[in-house]
């Protein structure tokens, strides 16, 4: 369980979180959504603890980020695991090191064993034959799911995701979402993920904080945002493109049956 | 003025950090050999071409402007064999290598900074200073290797302008380098090539690791580094010529 305190962060002048509680269940998937620029990736590097905040705490399972030592920083620290939302593979390494990092840092396998696993999770992100390639020579897709594979290696406690399907295709979306929550799941790891993806929100949203102009503007689950009141949220929600072409094909989709049904019976 | 003593102070806990917390040694070996071959193997071709040309020309010049007859040929040798070891081989190659290694360094740092794969490091939990600089350092433990080489090729090239130039003979030449012969220079040469080889795994990674922005400014942080690098030798170069010669 992650719980965080009014925890704020500035750029010089300008004030990209204000004041921002909330509280991240373990084996649960945690979302965080809101516009571009609304500060999820900022909110997400501060619980990180890749940028410090100006004030508030963040606990880890009851540990405060701020007051550890060095040392107890780093121990924390593998047992996150993280996914950027630009990958960030080491590009000198192949896809199979990149997968490897994490278990030949911080534990004592066998080369065996870590290929073992690192097959494994390649295999559960749907990502084979490309073992031996660089990062730059697989599509952003690819490089994604080898990220989430990176991320998942070490069996993490935490688990972040900037836009984990971001630059995916909508199956290969679903799989991940599945993946990311079924290990949640599987491990009780504490998730959370940033994304504006509402297929995501509405598959895998079992708690959800939406962020606007730097503050919690909502919380709830993915039952409550389609019930919400607040104006916000319901902007947000079917301003959504996808939402609006899935609604139309859908309707185009029932037409099409109904003609359909209609000349076989003609046809009988 | 406040700025830049700022950024020393930075860049000495930089180094501390550097040597805070190591990596594990069978994640590290590997790294070490990758740095070897693309710092110091990778910039014997062209440390090689300089030394040699460079000494050729140290005893053209020499001997050009040797018009007094009195003065014995051999000095050609000698001039040559001094400039050679106690200034180009340690301290323009490594001016040279500060252009070829110093910017390989910032910029494939940089690049990994401004590509997040700095904080992937650091969110693992890793010392991502002592991971990145650290085995740099033990590949320039090699570099007074790379200067021995310098100083031989450069003094090779000196005695083939000289001796194919039709400037002073074989017998000369030879008897020239192994006048006056004072071991200290040596140690001299060494020790500041040592300090030198520290400048160069250091201070361009220093601009690296903590450039803001993105692919333009790596270009920008590679040039900053190139020019603060050369100041670095320089200056360290004039301190230890101070305290060790005069
Ligand atoms: N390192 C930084 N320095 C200065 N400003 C920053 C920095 N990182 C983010 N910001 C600012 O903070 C605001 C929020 O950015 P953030 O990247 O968190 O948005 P986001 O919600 O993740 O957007 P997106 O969905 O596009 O990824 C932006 O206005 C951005 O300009
Ligand atoms: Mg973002």
């Amino acid at each position: 369980m992650i719980e965080v305190k009014d925890i704020e962060k500035s750029f010089g002048e300008s004030k990209v979180l204000k004041g921002i509680s909330t509280t991240f269940e373990s084996g649960k998937t945690n979302l965080i959504i809101g516009r571009s620029g609304s500060g999820k990736t900022v909110m997400l590097k501060t619980l990180l603890g890749i940028h410090a905040p100006d004030a508030g705490t963040i606990s880890f399972d009851g540990r405060i980020y701020g007051e550890l030592t060095p040392d107890e920083k780093r121990a924390l620290r593998t047992e996150i695991g993280m996914v950027f939302q630009g990958s960030a593979l080491f590009d000198s390494m192949t896809v199979e090191q990149n997968v490897a990092f994490p278990l030949r840092m911080f534990t004592n396998k066998k080369t065996k064993d870590i290929s073992t696993r690192v097959n494994e999770v390649l295999d559960r992100v749907n990502l084979k034959d490309a073992n031996r390639k660089f990062p730059n020579e697989i599509s952003g897709g690819m490089q994604k799911r080898v990220a989430i594979a990176r991320a998942i290696v070490n069996n993490p406690k935490y688990l972040f995701c900037d836009e984990p399907n971001s630059g995916l295709d909508p199956e290969t979306s679903i799989v991940i979402d599945e993946l990311v929550q079924e290990i949640t799941k599987e491990y009780n790891i504490t998730t959370v993920i940033n994304t504006h993806d509402m297929n995501s929100v509405l598959q895998i949203g079992e708690k959800i904080v939406f962020l606007k102009n730097g503050i919690k503007e909502w919380e709830g689950n993915n039952e409550e945002i389609l019930e919400t009141r607040n104006k916000s949220i319901v902007e947000f929600v079917y301003s959504s493109d996808l939402f609006k072409k899935v609604r139309e094909s859908l309707l185009a989709e029932e037409e099409e049956n109904h003609n359909h049904n209609h000349n076989n019976d003609k046809k009988a | 003025m406040i700025k830049a003593l700022n950024q020393i102070g930075r860049y000495f806990l930089m180094l501390k950090e550097v040597f805070n917390k190591p990596t594990k040694w069978v994640v590290m070996k590997p790294l070490i050999f990758k740095e070897v071959d693309d710092l110091i193997v990778g910039s014997m071709g062209i440390v090689a071409f300089i030394s040699f040309f460079i000494g050729g020309v140290v005893a053209i010049q020499t001997a050009l402007n040797l018009t007094n007859p009195l003065i014995p040929k051999s000095l050609i040798a000698f001039a040559t064999r001094q400039s050679v070891i106690l200034e180009f081989a340690p301290t323009f190659i490594s001016i040279i290598m500060a252009g070829r290694a110093g910017s390989y360094i910032t910029s494939s740092i940089g690049t990994m900074r401004v590509t997040e794969q700095i904080d992937a490091l650091e969110v693992m939990g890793v010392n991502s200073l002592n991971y990145l600089v650290f085995p740099k350092i033990i590949a320039f433990l090699l570099y007074p290797f790379v200067i021995s080489i310098s100083m031989f090729l450069g003094i090779l090239g000196g005695w083939f302008a000289g001796v194919y130039g039709g400037f002073i003979s074989n017998d000369e030449f030879i008897g020239g380098i192994q006048r006056e012969f004072i071991p200290f220079h040596i140690f001299y040469a060494f020790f500041k090539t040592f300090l030198f080889g520290f400048i160069l795994a250091t201070v361009p990674s220093f601009h690296g690791f903590y450039m803001k922005g993105g692919a333009l400014e790596v270009g920008k942080a590679s040039t900053t580094a190139f020019v603060w690098t050369s100041v670095a030798v320089i200056l360290v170069n004039y301190i230890i010529t101070t305290l060790l010669l005069s």
